[in-house]
C-alpha cells in the first residue's frame, strides 16, 4: 500500500537464532485487548484526585494566596500551597554551575510564577469535576510583570530578571573550540555567512499526559509512586534531596506507558506535590495531566537560534570548518537543562570530516514552558543546523547537494573515527545508504519529474536529511556542564532467575513506553538457554523493589539495544553459568564445559540421554537442596549490571568520548509546493536506517517510522507558539496540529547493518532519529525555491504560510546569507 | 456546588450496568472510573485524539463528546468486548501481525474506528481506510502499519 520495505543488507549469514528475527511482540495482546495497564488505570480505596491551579500570567509576583473558600466544599480533601512545600521541601539540586546553579526551583510555584501554565497550587478532592471545580475557588491575587518571550532579547538591558537570583537571564555559557580556526578560515576559497537560523519549539506530545498514583506508608515513611516517570533513577535522585528523604523512602512503579519521547523525565516536580499531598491527607492521590496542562507545562523542545555563523569552504565543496553561536531558549526553569547545552557536541561536525569548529553556546531563561528533553534532545537541534548547512552552503555556490554530502561524510573506512572533540563513531556507510535512498526515490529521474511538476503549475524539490542517533550517554558529560557534579559513565540492571517451577523471570531496569523490551529481551535470553520465548518471562515495567536497577536506569536517549540489553545477556550468562554448575554436580563431577542447553533443560553433550529439566534447577536450588556440595555456590537468580567503557573527558579541552553508539539514518524527501499558496506536499519519501545488528528489526523499522512522523509533523505543523507576554497559542490539539492519517505521505524505508565494534551485541542504540523528516524537508523546500526567489530556509518550522512568505518576499523572508571570497 | 445525580442503565460489550451517575459526568469517565474499564483512554480533553472512540447503538463515538446520561438505554461496545474469548478478532491479529500499535494507548480508540469503519465499507480503499481513521491520533507508529494492519483485516 503506502509503504515499501527493502530489506537490509546482510553483514553476516543468518544464523538459527531468535536475535535477528521479527518475532510478534509480547506486549501485543494485553494492549489490544485493553488490559494494559497505566498510571490512570491504577485506582486505589478512597483515593483523591488532585488537580492543579495554574499561572494565568507569563510572568508575575504571587501576592496572596487563599484556599479556604476551595476547602470548605465538601468532598474537598485538602490542597497544596507554594508556601508549604517551601517549608516541608529543599530547592530541587541544579545540575548547572553558576548563574544557573542559583535557582531555588520548587515543586510549586513559590512568591512569583515564571510561565502561563506554572502550578501554583494543588486541590485534593473525592472526584475530579470536583478537585475542577473546587480550583477556581482558590484566589491568588498576582501582581504582573513585564514577561521575555524571545530568547534574542532575554540579555538586553531593559529585559525583565525571571530569577534574581542567578542575577540576569543567563543560564549558562560556555566556549566549545576544536581545531585550528584560523587556519582553517585562511585556507577557505570562500566564507559562507549565514546570519541566523532557528530551530522552533516544540515536543512529542505522548498520546498519554503525565501522571502519577501515590500512596504513602506511615509506618515506615515510604511512599508508592505509581507513575509514568520514564527515567526513574533521575526522578529519584532529584526527588529524594529534595523531599529530606533516602532513595529506599521512594518506591517508583511503572506498567505500560503511553509514549515518552523524553517528555516523560522531567515529571519530578508534580511526583513532589503528589507525595506531600498523600502524606498529608492520608490517603492515596491520583493525578493526570490535562493535555492542555501538558501542553503548557511539559518538557518543551530546545529552542535555538544559531547567529552568526560563518563556515568555511573550498571552491570544490570540501568544508573545512564552522563557527556560530548558539543561543538555547531553556524557558522557565532548568528541569533537565542546561544538559541541552553538551549534548548537542555527541554529535559535533555532523557526518562530516570537517575539523575546525567553535561553538559559543548559551542558554538563557524566558517566560516559557521549561525545556527538558525531546526525542532527538538537543543532537537534533544541532544536525539541523548542520545539515542547513551543507544546503545553504551547496546552494550559494551552485554546487549538487548530493556531491558536498559525499565528498565530506566521514567514509566508511575511517571507522571507528574520532570527530574533533574526541567522540568515537562506531561504524556505518553514509555514502552506501545515500545512494540506497537515491536509488529508491529515483533520483535519476528528479530532474524530469520537476519539470513534468512544473508543467502542472508546481515547484518541486528533493532534500536529504543526514543524521545520527547517538546513543548511551556518558554521563560525565554532565561535568563539561558543571565541574563539580559527581556523574559519570552509564549503567543498566537486569536479573534472570529461574524459579522453583523452572519459569525463566527477567526483570529490568527500564520503563519501556512501546519500544518492545519484553519481546527483545525474551529473544536474547532464549538465544542464550535455547528455550522458547515463551519460556522467558519478562515482568512488564520497572519495580524500585526488584533491585534490577542503577542510577541511570530508565528507557531514554536511545539505549536499551546496547544497556538494557547487554544487561540481559550478562544476566543470563551468569545463570547459564550457574545453571551448568548445578547440573555439572547432579551428574556426579561433570565439568560445565562437557554441557549443552537444549529443549528447555541443559544436558551432558555426549550423552543426551543424561538430561536435566530447568524445572529440575530451579526446584533443587530454591526447594530441595539438602545434600549438595558445599561449595556449590549458586542461587540461580543472577544480577548484572552493565557498564560501558568510558573516561571522564578532558574538562578544560573539552574533549573525549560522550557516547557509545552512533545509528545513523538518512531520508530522502521530495515535495511539491503550490507557489500560489504555499501549500505543499510530500509527495515521496524514503528512510535508510541503519542501527548495526538489529534484534528485532520489526520493532526497529516501527521506531524508524514513528520517528519520520513526529518530525515530518514537526517540521510542517507542530510549534509551541507564544504571545509576547507569554501565553501559549496552541495549548491543544486543535492548535497544535499533529498529523493525522489523511496527512501521512507514502513512505519507502530500507536498512543496512554496520554492526557496532563497542557493543557485545552488535547493536546500538535508536529510535530517536534524530530529526531526519525536519533536515530532509527543510532541504527539499530550500531545493524547490531554487530559482524562484531563492529564500534561505532558516526555521526548522515550515507551515504553508511560512513557505508562501519566502515564494513572495524572500528578501524580507528572514535567513540572511553572503558568500565572501575568502 | 449543585450536584444533579441521575440513574442510567447502560449496556457494555453485552453486560447492563445501573449507576447513580452526576449528571456532568462524561461517558468516558463513566466507563473508565465507574466501571473500571480502563481500555478507552483518555488522550486529550477537546475530542481531537479519538483514544476514547466507543461504538454507541452502532455509530462509532468519542466517549469523551458525550455525556454519561446521554448513554442511558444505550449499547456500548468498548475495546475489551472484541476478542471472542481467548480469540482475538481479525483486526487485533492484524494489528499485532503488522506491528500496529507500539505503545498501545491509541489502540483500543483505533481499534473501535477500524471495526466501525470495516463494518460499515468491508473492503475500503486505502483512501478510505485514512479517512476511516482520521479522527484517530497515534504518536508512535506514524499511522503506515495501522494503515497496513486494516487493509489486510479487511481482504
Amino acid at each position: 500500500m503506502t509503504t515499501t520495505t527493502i530489506a537490509p543488507e546482510q553483514t553476516e549469514v543468518a544464523q538459527e537464532t531468535w536475535k535477528g528475527q521479527s518475532v510478534p511482540r509480547k506486549e501485543d495482546r494485553r494492549l489490544l485487548e485493553g488490559q494494559g495497564v497505566f498510571v490512570d488505570d491504577v485506582k486505589r480505596h478512597g483515593m483523591g484526585y488532585i488537580h492543579f491551579v495554574r499561572s494565568p500570567y507569563g510572568h508575575a509576583h504571587i501576592s496572596s494566596i487563599d484556599v479556604s473558600k476551595a476547602e470548605e466544599i465538601g468532598g474537598v480533601y485538602g490542597t497544596l500551597t507554594g508556601e508549604e512545600v517551601a517549608s516541608l521541601t529543599d530547592p530541587f539540586f541544579q545540575i548547572s554551575s553558576v548563574p544557573g546553579a542559583n535557582l531555588k526551583d520548587y515543586a510549586l510555584a513559590v512568591g512569583k510564577v515564571r510561565y502561563v501554565g506554572e502550578a501554583v497550587v494543588a486541590v485534593v478532592a473525592e472526584t475530579r469535576e470536583l478537585a475542577r471545580d473546587a480550583s477556581e475557588l482558590v484566589e491568588i491575587e498576582y501582581e504582573p510583570l513585564p514577561a521575555v518571550t524571545d530568547a534574542r532579547h532575554a540579555r538586553d538591558a531593559d529585559a525583565p530578571t525571571l530569577h534574581e537570583d542567578a542575577g540576569g537571564n543567563l543560564m549558562w555559557e560556555g566556549v566549545y573550540e576544536w581545531g585550528d580556526l584560523d587556519a582553517a578560515f585562511a585556507e577557505a576559497d570562500k566564507i559562507v555567512k549565514i546570519d541566523e537560523l532557528h530551530f522552533h519549539r516544540f515536543n512529542s506530545t505522548p498520546l498519554e499526559t503525565n501522571g502519577a498514583l501515590v500512596e504513602y506508608n506511615r509506618g515506615i515513611g515510604q511512599w508508592t509512586i505509581h507513575t509514568n516517570n520514564q527515567f526513574p533513577g533521575f526522578a529519584a535522585i532529584m526527588m529524594g534531596p529534595a523531599m529530606r528523604c533516602g532513595l529506599d523512602k521512594l518506591r517508583f512503579v511503572t506498567q505500560d506507558i503511553g509514549g515518552g519521547f523524553g517528555n516523560k523525565i522531567t515529571s519530578h516536580p508534580q511526583l513532589v506535590a503528589c507525595c506531600l499531598l498523600a502524606r498529608k491527607l492520608g490517603r492515596p492521590v491520583q493525578w493526570t495531566e490535562w493535555r492542555t496542562d501538558f501542553h503548557m507545562s511539559m518538557s518543551h523542545g530546545n529552542e535555538r537560534w544559531f547567529q552568526n555563523t560563518e563556515v568555511a569552504v573550498k571552491d570544490d565543496g570540501t568544508l573545512l570548518g564552522f563557527r556560530t553561536t548558539a543561543l538555547d531558549d531553556a524557558g522557565a526553569w532548568l528541569r533537565y537543562e542546561p544538559l541541552g547545552g553538551v549534548i548537542w557536541a555527541q554529535v559535533t561536525p555532523g557526518m562530516y570530516r570537517w575539523k575546525h569548529i567553535r561553538v559559543d553556546f548559551q542558554q538563557v531563561a524566558t517566560n516559557k514552558a521549561p525545556c527538558s528533553p525531546n526525542r532527538g534532545y538537543s543532537r537534533m537541534q544541532h544536525l539541523w543546523f548542520t545539515e542547513r548547512m551543507i544546503d545553504i552552503v551547496a546552494h550559494e555556490l551552485g554546487l549538487d547537494p548530493v556531491e558536498v554530502r559525499k565528498r565530506n561524510y566521514i567514509r566508511a573506512d575511517e571507522m571507528p573515527y574520532e570527530t574533533p572533540n574526541g567522540c568515537v563513531y562506531d561504524s556505518g556507510d553514509y555514502a552506501r545508504m545515500l545512494d540506497i535512498g537515491l536509488d529508491l526515490i529515483d533520483y535519476a529521474g528528479i530532474e524530469a519529474r520537476r519539470e513534468e511538476a512544473e508543467s502542472r503549475g508546481k515547484l518541486l524539490g528533493v532534500g536529504i536529511g543526514s543524521t545520527l542517533d547517538s546513543g548511551t550517554n556518558n554521563f560525565a558529560q554532565s561535568q563539561l556542564i558543571n565541574p563539580e557534579l559527581q556523574f559519570s559513565g552509564n549503567n543498566e540492571v537486569a536479573t534472570v532467575k529461574l524459579d522453583i517451577f523452572g519459569e525463566i523471570v527477567v526483570t529490568l531496569g527500564t520503563t519501556p513506553q512501546g519500544q518492545g523490551h519484553e519481546t527483545t529481551a525474551s529473544q536474547v535470553v532464549a538465544d542464550i538457554l535455547k528455550c522458547s520465548l515463551e519460556d522467558v518471562h519478562v515482568r512488564s515495567g520497572h519495580d524500585s523493589y526488584w533491585n534490577s536497577h542503577a542510577g541511570f536506569s530508565g528507557t531514554y536517549a536511545s539505549q536499551f539495544a546496547v544497556t538494557g540489553l547487554t544487561a540481559v545477556k550478562g544476566a543470563t550468562e551468569m545463570l547459564a553459568a550457574e545453571i551448568k554448575q548445578l547440573a555439572g554436580a547432579v551428574f556426579g563431577g561433570v565439568p560445565p564445559e562437557a554441557l549443552e542447553f537444549a529443549d528447555g533443560g541443559v544436558r551432558i553433550a555426549e550423552s543426551p540421554e543424561a538430561f536435566l529439566p530447568f524445572m529440575a534447577c530451579g526446584a533443587i536450588i530454591n526447594a530441595n537442596n539438602a545434600g549438595l556440595p558445599d561449595d556449590l555456590n549458586v542461587t540461580l537468580n543472577c544480577r548484572y549490571v552493565y557498564k560501558p567503557p568510558f573516561q571522564v573527558p578532558d574538562i578544560e579541552r573539552k574533549f573525549g568520548n560522550l557516547t557509545l553508539t552512533y545509528a545513523t539514518q538518512i531520508h530522502v524527501a521530495v515535495v511539491e509546493i503550490d507557489p500560489e499558496t504555499g501549500y505543499y506536499d510530500i509527495v515521496d519519501y524514503v528512510a535508510i536506517d541503519d542501527c548495526g545488528k538489529r534484534i528485532n528489526p520489526q520493532i526497529v523499522e516501527g521506531q524508524v517510522m514513528g520517528a519520520t512522523a513526529q518530525a515530518l509533523g514537526a517540521v510542517m505543523h507542530e510549534q509551541f507558539t507564544y504571545d509576547e507576554d507569554g501565553n501559549l497559542l496552541t495549548p491543544n490539539f486543535y492548535d497544535y496540529h499533529v498529523p493525522h492519517a489523511l496527512d501521512m505521505p507514502p513512505l519507502k524505508t530500507g536498512s543496512i547493518e554496520s554492526p557496532s565494534p563497542f557493543t557485545e551485541l552488535g547493536t546500538k542504540g535508536m529510535g530517536e532519529g534524530g530529526g531526519a523528516g525536519i533536515h530532509s524537508v527543510c532541504a527539499a523546500i530550500q531545493d524547490a525555491l531554487r530559482g524562484h526567489g531563492d529564500a534561505v530556509v532558516w526555521d526548522s518550522s515550515n507551515p504553508y504560510h511560512r513557505v508562501w512568505e519566502m515564494l513572495q518576499h524572500p528578501a524580507e523572508a528572514g535567513g540572511s546569507v553572503s558568500v565572501v571570497s575568502a | 456546588m449543585v450536584s444533579t445525580e441521575q440513574r442510567i442503565s447502560v449496556t457494555i460489550n453485552g453486560t447492563t450496568y445501573e449507576r447513580e451517575v452526576e449528571a456532568r459526568k462524561l461517558l468516558i469517565h463513566f466507563i473508565r472510573d465507574d466501571l473500571d474499564l480502563t481500555g478507552s483512554h483518555i488522550g486529550c480533553d477537546t475530542g481531537n485524539c479519538g483514544a476514547c472512540s466507543v461504538i454507541l447503538d452502532g455509530r462509532l463515538v468519542k466517549s469523551c463528546m458525550l455525556l454519561a446520561v446521554q448513554a442511558d438505554g444505550s449499547a456500548v461496545e468498548t475495546v475489551e468486548g472484541l476478542a471472542d474469548g481467548d480469540e482475538l478478532s481479525k483486526l487485533q491479529q492484524s494489528f499485532k501481525d503488522h506491528h500496529a500499535l507500539q505503545c498501545g494507548y491509541c489502540t483500543p480508540g483505533m481499534l473501535m474506528s477500524a471495526t466501525a469503519l470495516l463494518r460499515a465499507n468491508p473492503h475500503p480503499s486505502e483512501d478510505e481506510i485514512k479517512k476511516g481513521l482520521q479522527g484517530n491520533i497515534c504518536r508512535c507508529t506514524g499511522y503506515w502499519n495501522i494503515f497496513e494492519a486494516v487493509k489486510a483485516a479487511s481482504e
